[in-house]
């Protein structure tokens, strides 16, 4: 290792200037990052985690965004004062980035032929027949199968992880000396993401490049970073090689995140609990229609053919990847979507109901979103979006007890009641998170369906979530269905689970035997991935 | 990471839990569209000019505002009074009284006062003693009063040789008033496009609604039929219909109603397809919501942006069509006041150039002030503006 770091961010700061009112966004951050090295950048979403790693390239929005001092010196010279004639010769050559998103990352009316030929040939990469072949080369180091056949793909037709090689490939093409990876595997499966990691770190070694990783996974960190940066409020507060700060966290931010995760027992199982609901072989297929008459040649079989019972007080964790079909089945038992086969509830047969025949029954039967931030009206104050639905189950009441029910729900899921005249985007992800609570609690239901709802929250956040549905279940004994592929967080709440793949059961039974001895290859699989971030054998789990 | 969630978060602790009058994102609205100097001072512009010409009556007519006779207190500009009130006795009196006559004034005069406004023709008033032969041109081009007076009793001495009298403007070819007209004029048009506009709001943001609510089937035959619907030559239909029916300002409104609502149909069924599948419809699904009420409360605000943008451009539309229709003598019925009209007669009487001109710099300020709104508008609602 040299005496100069590769890379040296020095007093970096960030600003954002927004209707006369500056705010700070990253205040004074120091870090380097050596030759081979790999220097994860951890915090929670806001932290400024993902500010800093785009201003290395000035990718931020400037003039809005501004940097009142610092420097970021890329061997030796400092980009941030660069010409952008200097920064573009560097940008997608000696320093190129991977984002979070690959569905929006590329470009979806390219081939990925030329979407990293473009990148090759921007950066004086010799005639068409070298870049076509460097383009296949890198497309088989990223492991895409068939690369030749690939070629002339389209992003649609390549699946989440694939678009995710193609990305590294673009990002690794004129064999750069820094790859910053800003949450590169978030928005895939745990099963993939286990494979791109090992992917990046083998690739890293082959190049013998640095790496900036930004995540707010600790386990990933744990497995692919030498170094860690944890961030909070836009400033680094503790450094250290990885080991050291896992084993003897300094800072009491960082403690507080390793303490983060989803942590407790789930209510303990109770096989005589009356059934709340049933589904008896549900089943959800879209057709595929083909032909001048549209006859129905085929069906896409979202849910097929599916059991289920969820007991009052009991949670039904469903897991598995996306496009499993756990979701479709969440929505089929609430009668949101059509579907066919028995659903019972209550003793009701619902599966024939209508809209209207369902509307006595919707407060009895609620559902909690993945997305805080969209499953609000951003147009309604919290106390209207709270109080609709008891304007519509309960419309006797006055004025005044509607809204001390409002009152009552919100403080029920930790909220302070006088902020209830605000509007959603004045609240934080894990708040808006409880006023989608507070918006089903507040009808008294039995069954809850919770489709995802800690997956778009920080691990802290998603812990006192979890901690709240469980404190509730116990006081109403609510009947939970648990939606997720977030196995840590199923683990804290479910206390039976479902292993669905290709809209079918692959495992069913009482959560610690699935946890705790999986009998299928593909739940081993799943679990290996989740916890322990393994790479599956080839052919059990999709890439 | 969201980028601008250290910019939004900041702030939240310390405003008051009291509701304000405008809603957060209404009051960033208001400084973004106050941040367009152009479109800011438009809309105070063209609101001063539109309610100003509301009171039209007020500012040119032919009947004083206020008259005093014999102690009693007359409004000639609310209501018309017999000549009875000043010569009870009289066999021969008139149902009106015209006090533009000057035997009328002296005996008005003689008897108590009046308060005329300040320019003394309404859009119909012929002129009895215009200068020259109509259409005479506007008052600043003569050569002082000696000249503009010539054609009263007693010359520059006449009451009625006052500034009110004078056609600051010139006159038409039937020796009317061009600023009295161009001020009722304005009015009419404003009102004929604000009316029409809010109509086919009304009618367009129904219909896409509909459409881009449930989809499907709903969507296609409601597409379809728009499309034919508005293939119709539009022009022909209102010469045609215009030949039948008799022309007036509701009969006008109602045909371009038939036609105009489509425009807004596009952009709100596009709004309610895109937004009808968010999260948070489907969570006022979930809790059992009408589809009536999530339409109103939860999609029309989404589509409500798209409209108000559009809104302008539609006003000035209108506006320009009813112009066109008068112009080709279509439009509102002979004699009403009309922007429209007056250019026809500007185009007719080209010896008369204040006529084209002063119909054209009307129209003209009219749509532009409109169009900067619009703009300024347009920037408001815009969700990714950021001023820096």
């Amino acid at each position: 290792m040299s005496g100069t770091p590769l890379l040296s961010v020095r007093d970096l700061s960030v600003a954002f200037t927004q209707g006369g009112e500056t705010s700070v966004a990253v205040d004074r951050v120091s870090f380097d990052i050596n030759d081979g090295e790999t220097v994860a950048l951890v915090g929670e979403s806001g932290s400024g985690k993902s500010v800093s790693a785009l201003s290395i390239l000035r990718l931020l929005q400037y003039p809005a965004a501004s940097h009142p001092s610092g420097q970021v010196l890329f061997q030796g010279k400092d980009l941030l004062s660069a010409h952008d004639k200097t920064l573009r010769k560097v940008r997608g050559d000696d320093v190129t980035m991977i984002f979070q998103e690959p569905m929006t990352s590329l470009n979806p009316l390219h081939p990925i032929e030329r979407q990293i030929g473009e990148i090759l040939k921007l950066h004086g990469a010799g005639p068409d027949t070298d870049i076509r072949a460097r383009t296949l080369e890198m497309l088989e180091q990223v492991g895409i199968r068939d690369a030749e056949k690939r070629l002339k793909a389209y992003p649609h037709q390549l699946s989440g992880g694939q678009r995710q090689r193609v990305m590294i490939a673009m990002a690794l093409a004129n064999r750069p000396k820094l790859l910053i990876a800003d949450e590169p595997t978030t928005a895939l499966d745990v099963t993939v993401q286990a494979q791109i990691l090992l992917l990046l770190d083998t690739l890293k070694r082959e190049h013998r490049m640095s790496m900036l990783f930004i995540t707010h996974d600790l386990g990933i960190v744990r497995k692919i970073a030498d170094r860690v940066c944890v961030m909070t409020d836009g400033k680094i507060v503790e450094t250290g090689a990885t080991e050291e700060i896992f084993q003897n966290p300094q800072h009491d931010y960082t403690k507080h995140l390793l303490a983060a995760e989803p942590k407790g027992k789930p209510i303990p199982l109770n096989d005589n609990a009356p059934v709340v609901m049933t589904g008896d072989g549900v089943r959800v297929w879209f057709p595929i229609r083909k032909g001048f008459m549209r006859r129905t040649v085929d069906n896409v079989k979202a849910v097929d053919e599916i059991d289920v019972r969820v007991r009052s007080g009991q949670t039904l964790g469903v897991v598995g990847e996306s496009g499993s079909g756990k979701t479709t089945l969440g929505l089929a038992l609430t009668r949101m979507i059509s579907s066919d086969g028995q659903i019972n509830f209550n003793g009701q047969d619902i599966g024939e109901y209508s809209f209207s025949d369902m509307r006595p029954l919707r407060s009895d039967i609620q559902i909690v979103f993945q997305d805080p931030f969209g499953s609000l009206s951003p147009r309604m104050s919290i106390a209207e979006i709270v109080g609709e639905g008891l304007s519509i189950h309960e419309p006797s009441l006055t004025r005044d007890e509607r809204d001390s029910r409002v009152v009552a729900a919100l403080e029920e899921v930790g909220l302070d009641a006088s902020t209830r005249f605000r509007y959603p985007h004045e609240f934080s992800g894990g708040q808006r998170q409880r006023i989608a609570i507070a918006r089903a609690m507040v009808l008294k239901p039995k069954f809850v369906m919770l489709d995802e709802p800690t997956s778009a929250l920080d691990m802290s956040v998603q812990a006192q979530i979890v901690d709240l549905l469980r404190d509730l279940q116990r006081k109403y004994d609510l009947a939970y269905l648990f939606i997720s592929h977030d196995l840590k967080v199923v683990r804290a709440l479910a206390n039976e689970v479902m292993v669905m793949r290709n809209g079918k059961i692959v495992e069913f039974g009482p959560a610690e035997q699935i946890f705790d001895d999986p009998q299928t290859e593909y739940t081993k699989a799943l679990m290996a991935a989740a916890f322990e971030i393994e790479v599956a054998p080839s052919g059990v789990v999709n890439e | 990471m969201d980028q601008s969630a250290p910019l939004s978060g900041t702030k939240a602790a310390t405003r008051p839990a009291r509701r304000p009058f405008l809603s957060p994102l209404n009051q960033r609205r208001w400084q973004n569209f106050k941040a367009n100097r152009r479109g800011y001072w438009s809309l105070w512009i063209f609101l001063a000019l539109f309610i100003l010409s509301m009171f039209a009556e007020f500012i040119a007519n032919d009947r004083p505002i206020l008259a005093s006779y014999k102690g009693e207190l007359l409004t000639p500009v609310f209501r018309n009074y017999s000549e009875r009130v000043l010569f009870p006795d009289d066999p021969l009196a008139l149902p009106r009284i015209d006090f533009t006559d000057p035997f009328i004034q002296d005996e008005i005069k003689a008897e108590g006062w009046m308060i005329w406004p300040p320019i003394r023709y309404s859009y119909r008033t012929v002129n009895k003693e215009v200068p020259t032969a109509a259409p005479s041109k506007p008052a600043f081009l003569f050569d002082g009063r000696e000249e503009l007076c010539g054609r009263y009793l007693d010359g520059v001495e006449d009451p009625n040789c006052t500034g009110g009298n004078f056609n600051w403007l010139g006159t038409d070819d039937q020796a009317r008033d061009v600023l009295a007209r161009l001020i009722y004029g304005f009015r009419i048009s404003v009102l004929f496009g604000l009316i029409l506009t809010a109509a086919s709001a009304v009618v367009g943001v129904t219909f896409g609604a509909i459409q881009g609510y449930f989809g499907g089937w709903t969507d296609l035959i409601g597409q379809r039929m728009i499309e034919i619907w508005s293939s119709m030559p539009v022009l022909y239909l209102l010469l045609i219909i215009a030949a039948i029916l008799p022309p007036g300002f509701w009969i006008l409104l109602g045909i371009m109603l038939l036609f105009s609502w489509v425009s807004f149909v596009g952009i709100v069924r596009a709004e309610f397809l895109r937004a009808r599948n968010f999260e948070y419809v489907n969570a006022a699904r979930a809790l059992g919501v009408r589809n009536r009420t999530i339409m109103f409360r939860h999609l029309l605000p989404n589509a409500m942006v798209a409209t108000l943008t559009f809104l302008p451009f539609i006003l000035n539309g209108s506006i320009t069509t009813l112009t066109a229709l008068d112009f080709l003598g279509f439009g509102l019925p002979p004699g009403s006041a009309s922007l429209g009209e007056l250019i026809l007669q500007g185009k007719n009487n080209l010896q008369a150039p204040w006529l084209g001109f002063s119909g054209f710099i009307v129209i003209s300020l009219m749509l532009s002030l409109l169009i900067f709104i619009g703009e300024a508008t347009r920037d408001a609602f815009d969700p990714r503006k950021t001023f820096a």
